[in-house]
């Protein structure tokens, strides 16, 4: 679930849409824009405290099966809500493994990549300390 | 005093038309998209963020829009969306030493675990205009790439830990306060001051911070580490009964480590103080880490030496800009009829002194006769 909610605008849906055809649910609840109050900790480790809330959005619905999906994902996207919810459901049946590979593993390598191509550059910006040697003798 | 009055509409809609006219600017000229300032004014975006105290690049960018790049206008129209949305949870508290970290440098060691990574960072360079980019020209050259090191990148602080040469910040799970829930009380505990400073406005913390390095209660800050990178964040979801990620946000962190000689209750040590805000924003992290540990002069045993920044009451009930923008502009809005008796009472008084003058004036001269 923490794929789909990180997901970049309209890729849940782009990927679902690759892979197979939608199937027909329910909506258990609608999706939702609200907020989320996001929690620090004073020091990094010591007692929490609220730093400020972040947009979320969230649904949950069943597919004709009976099989729930739910979804809270960033930012205020309603269809990438709902496509995430439809991943959740379907990951729990039969077609798991097709979802897995046409939108799971797609997603993981895309946040990878981008992960590592920044961590590169941060790499890149890494100080490397030297002494001037001094001419004592 | 307030009256109503009607009358103002054609001149206010008049005024509005106009003012989406001088928004646009000269149209022969092309319009600014939201993904073009979420892209290229990426730190206006992340302090409207961090004082509007909602994490969403993509509205940050509309209202820098909509406010024609006035930051603190900006920030307002963010504080009235929020107020729109529902609070769906908290998070958990976010896990920095997990940062993906874009920079991370330290003041106070050299050669420390993780290294000194400066990141894409204004220092070092020369402060010089670059005409280079007035010019609609090329995109520039992919930064150079290394292999990044696997693994999370330690605090600092953790090392000073180990021989007790500073004060921990031991974990706990006492729910905090929540200025958006309930006014700012006083005395406040450190994690509503922490909230008040996060989203407090960076000119007026920075300020403060600044006024403790100048003498002001003093408390001599080393910059213990200064990181800025993603963290994950996660919320417990009741309908699952576990906790999942929900996104992804960039946040900076600034520990400083500051000289403490001790008091009744404490050994010398080191003392921290702490700076967390939303987005890439050092200099407002930094300044809240200062400003956090100047205002904890009280629970260090240390003296009140009267110092702005010392004060909390002062500090906190300053900081919010939005909150001074509301007190300071509303001064600009009628008070005819506030001012209509001010102007009865001066012109009474000045009837008073007149008479009584020319009363004096007359005894006088009856005296002389």
């Amino acid at each position: 679930m923490g794929l789909l909610a990180k997901a970049g605008p309209g890729r849940v849906a782009a990927l679902l849409d690759d892979t197979c055809a939608r199937p027909g649910f329910d909506w258990l609840r609608h999706p939702e824009t609200g907020s989320v109050m996001v929690r620090g900790r004073t020091g990094g480790t010591g007692a929490p405290f609220n730093l400020g809330e972040m947009t979320v959005t969230r649904c949950a619905l069943r597919l004709r099966c009976g099989t729930v999906g739910h979804a809270y994902i960033q930012g205020r996207s309603k269809p990438d809500a709902e496509a995430a919810a439809l991943v959740d459901a379907m990951m729990q049946t039969d077609r798991a493994t097709t979802l897995q590979a046409g939108v799971l593993d797609p997603l993981r390598a895309e946040a990878d990549s981008a992960r590592t191509s920044r961590a590169a550059r941060a790499a890149a910006t890494k100080v490397d300390f030297f002494t001037m040697v001094r001419g004592e003798d | 005093m307030y009256v109503a009055v009607k009358g103002g509409e054609r001149a206010i809609d008049n005024a509005h038309a106009w003012l989406a006219e001088e928004r646009r600017g000269d149209p022969s000229v092309p319009e600014l998209s939201i993904a073009q300032i979420r892209e290229q004014m990426t730190l206006a975006v992340n302090r409207v963020m961090a004082e509007g105290s909602l994490y969403d690049p993509d509205l940050a960018a509309l209202a820098i829009k909509q406010a024609r790049g006035d930051l603190i206008e900006a920030i307002f129209l963010i504080r009235a969306y929020r107020t729109t949305l529902p609070r769906l949870g908290n998070s958990r508290p976010v896990e920095t030493t997990a940062m993906a970290c874009d920079r991370r440098i330290s003041a106070t060691f050299k050669d420390l675990p993780g290294g000194q990574i400066l990141g894409p960072t204004f220092d070092y360079t020369h402060r010089l205009l670059d005409f280079k980019l007035a010019a609609e020209g090329e995109p520039p050259q992919d930064a150079p790439q290394r292999p990044p090191e696997a693994g999370d990148v330690p605090h600092v602080t953790g090392f000073l830990n180990r021989e007790g040469l500073i004060e921990e910040a031991p974990a706990d799970d006492t729910p905090p306060p929540d200025l958006t829930r309930e006014p700012l009380e006083l005395p406040a505990e450190r994690a509503l001051r922490l909230q008040a400073l996060a989203r407090g406005d960076e000119g007026f913390v920075l300020s403060m911070a600044y006024s403790t390095q100048r003498g002001y209660g003093r408390n001599h800050a080393f910059v213990g580490e200064l990181r800025i990178g993603a963290v994950s964040v996660e919320m417990d979801i009741p309908e699952l009964g576990f906790a999942i990620e929900i996104g992804d946000i960039t946040l900076t962190e600034c520990e400083t480590v500051n000289q403490f000689t001790g008091s009744k209750t404490e050994p010398p040590q080191f003392t921290r103080g702490y700076g967390l805000v939303f987005g890439q924003t050092e200099r407002k992290a930094i300044s809240m880490a200062l400003v956090d540990r100047a205002l904890r002069w009280e629970e260090l045993g240390e003296d009140f030496t009267g110092a702005p920044a010392q004060d909390a009451e002062f500090v906190l009930s300053h900081a919010d800009n939005i909150q001074a923008t509301g007190f300071l502009e509303h001064i600009k809005l009628p008070h005819y009829v506030d001012f209509q008796s001010e102007l009865e009472l001066v012109r009474k008084l000045r009837r008073e002194v007149a008479e009584r003058a020319e009363a004096a004036n007359t005894s006088r001269q009856e005296a002389a006769e």
